[in-house]
């Protein structure tokens, strides 16, 4: 009989199997700290560490057994993603009344883009949202007849479809890239480099603010971010990506540089943006499906801005067929 | 007329689990704050505030699935039992105990709500008697009051629903998914007079309201025909 896990394992590229172990380590370390750190200093309360490194434990083994899974799997997964963020974000925000079916047809864009995206039509896809969605929503809210607070109402829906369904596309749309155009780490290399480096950025922004942070950098929009948690997080994600950029993407050296210099700014970008429609809201989180994280939207803001800026600099610097 | 037999169908806890379950997941992603609150075994009453259809299907579904045999939402018998289909479906798969709205004198309405609070069910309550606006409170009728007087051992256990109002209102027939909230509070006792019983039922409830998350959504609402 084959050996079959050894099979799956030869098969995964060498980059991704050592990317995959690396972060299986920092789990380890993140789980090791939940049960040392509570001995080290017993005062404190420990219980939300170990809850948000449980939930990482959860969501990271999602997406590395979508990864693996293949294509369709991962496009399942993200459209899910898409359902939970887009539910959160119509739960909480002003919809009128009349309003009703216009939330259906958005939920809708939801199966027509990531079938778009499994099928691999990027071209249709790339207008799907932005142009179709953008100009039949207003056309269906005049149809419905209430003019009171159209216009705000149809931004509500414009931006909501974009942030939770056009921007996480993008993610599983990686998968189609060939394999003879991602030699290093196969197009799921690409996809796991994209996820890396955006939560890495959220991550060190995070540490670099609570060990250096002093000066506020949006203080009405997000009390927490700090200038020093922003540029340290910036600089040290700048450096992970230019790093790793070549071993996971065939981006090429001025596409190196732009990545390097703008993932970080972008997910900086997507978690303030998120901030402000969430301050607007009046909510700290956008729900509590994710222990110790708050809502799918709250774990998945910077990556709204990172997917796309990620897709279209590696489009533009590395492949033949986007 | 010999009302119709309430006695569950041995279908229901495959189709509360299998069909009702997987619903409220996917339209309601329904958030329980302090579960454990709620009871394990009758005799219970829950006490909810009623907005939609979707309520019973939360309410159904927030329960342990070794209690939820014994849950039995009270509905009206006018809207449930009109047809045979519906009917069917009400008493047999959702296990309703039914109550009648349109009382004549000397009817005991509340019986069969009786009936299973002795054989020691959890009977779900809407105090409101009927589905009012989205996420806002009509008067309480005090039926719950005669059944807590009638169990002074069952607790009742009050529950605000917040968004099920949104999900599928009433008069709509579509629902759409919306993220809900339950909210869970301190079992209340029978305090041996109705109005006092019924005022902190009330203020019970209207507590629990006031913990749920911010509506931003209402400010859009506001002036529209409900």
């Amino acid at each position: 009989m084959p050996d079959a896990p050894g099979q799956l394992l030869a098969a995964i590229p060498g980059p991704l199997l050592w990317g995959l172990g690396a972060v299986l380590g920092v789990l380890a370390l993140g789980t090791a700290a939940g049960v040392v750190l509570p001995l080290l200093k017993p005062g404190k309360d420990w219980s939300n560490l170990r809850l948000r490194v449980w939930s990482w434990w959860v969501m990271i083994a999602l997406v590395v057994a979508a990864l693996l899974a293949g294509t369709g799997w991962l496009t399942l997964l993200f459209a899910l993603v898409s359902f939970l963020a887009l539910r959160e974000f119509l739960s909480l925000a002003p919809t009128r009344r009349e309003d009703r079916l216009i939330v259906l047809f958005a939920y809708l864009t939801i199966p027509i883009c990531y079938l778009l995206v499994a099928n691999d039509q990027y071209q249709i896809y790339l207008v799907a949202i932005p142009v179709w969605f953008f100009v039949a929503t207003p056309f269906l809210m005049a149809l419905a007849g209430q003019t009171r607070g159209y216009l705000a109402s149809v931004a509500t829906f414009n931006w909501g479809v974009a942030a939770c369904v056009y921007t996480l596309g993008y993610v599983p749309l990686l998968m189609h890239v060939p394999a003879v155009e991602a030699p290093h780490a196969g197009p799921a290399g690409l996809v796991f480099f994209l996820l890396l480096a955006t939560e890495a950025n959220d991550v060190l922004q995070y540490v670099c603010g609570k060990l250096f942070g002093r000066h506020k950098v949006l203080p009405t929009v997000s009390p927490n971010k700090t200038w020093e948690g922003f540029l340290g997080g910036w600089a040290l994600t700048a450096a992970i990506v230019w790093l790793l950029a070549p071993v996971f993407t065939p981006i090429d050296e001025t596409g190196r540089w732009l990545l390097a210099a703008l993932l970080p700014l972008a997910g900086f970008a997507g978690d303030v943006t998120m901030s402000a429609v969430k301050r607007d809201l009046g909510v700290k989180d956008t729900s509590a499906l994710i222990p110790g994280h708050g809502g799918v939207l709250d774990r998945i803001d910077s990556l709204t801005f990172t997917a796309p800026l990620y897709f279209h600099l590696l489009a533009y610097y590395g492949l033949a067929k986007y | 007329m010999a009302s119709p037999s309430t006695e569950p169908s041995l279908l229901r806890g495959l189709f509360l689990r299998l069909v009702l379950r997987p619903l409220a997941t996917l339209f309601t992603g329904a958030e329980v704050r302090n579960r454990e609150r709620l009871p394990l075994t009758g005799p219970a009453i829950v006490a909810a505030n009623h907005n939609s259809h979707v309520d019973t299907l939360i309410l159904l579904t927030i329960f342990r699935p070794s209690v939820i045999a014994k849950v039995r939402p009270v509905a009206a018998a006018d809207y449930f039992l009109s047809n045979p289909a519906l009917s069917w479906f009400a008493r047999r798969l959702v296990g309703i105990t039914p109550i009648s709205r349109t009382v004549t004198r000397g009817d005991d309405v509340l019986a069969p709500a009786r009936e299973a609070l002795a054989r020691g069910d959890i009977v779900v309550v809407f105090p409101e008697g009927s589905r009012g606006r989205p996420d806002e409170m009509g008067p309480l009728k005090a039926g719950v009051a005669r059944l807590a007087e009638a169990f002074p051992q069952a607790p009742v256990i009050p529950v605000w629903i917040q968004g099920a109002g949104r999900v599928l209102p009433r008069g709509a027939v579509v629902p759409v998914p919306m993220n809900c909230c339950v909210l869970v509070g301190e079992p209340l006792r029978w305090t041996g007079e109705r109005q006092a019983f019924m005022t902190s039922l009330r203020d019970a409830l209207l507590a629990l309201q006031a913990e749920a998350p911010p509506l931003r959504w209402r400010e859009a609402a506001t002036g529209d025909q409900a």
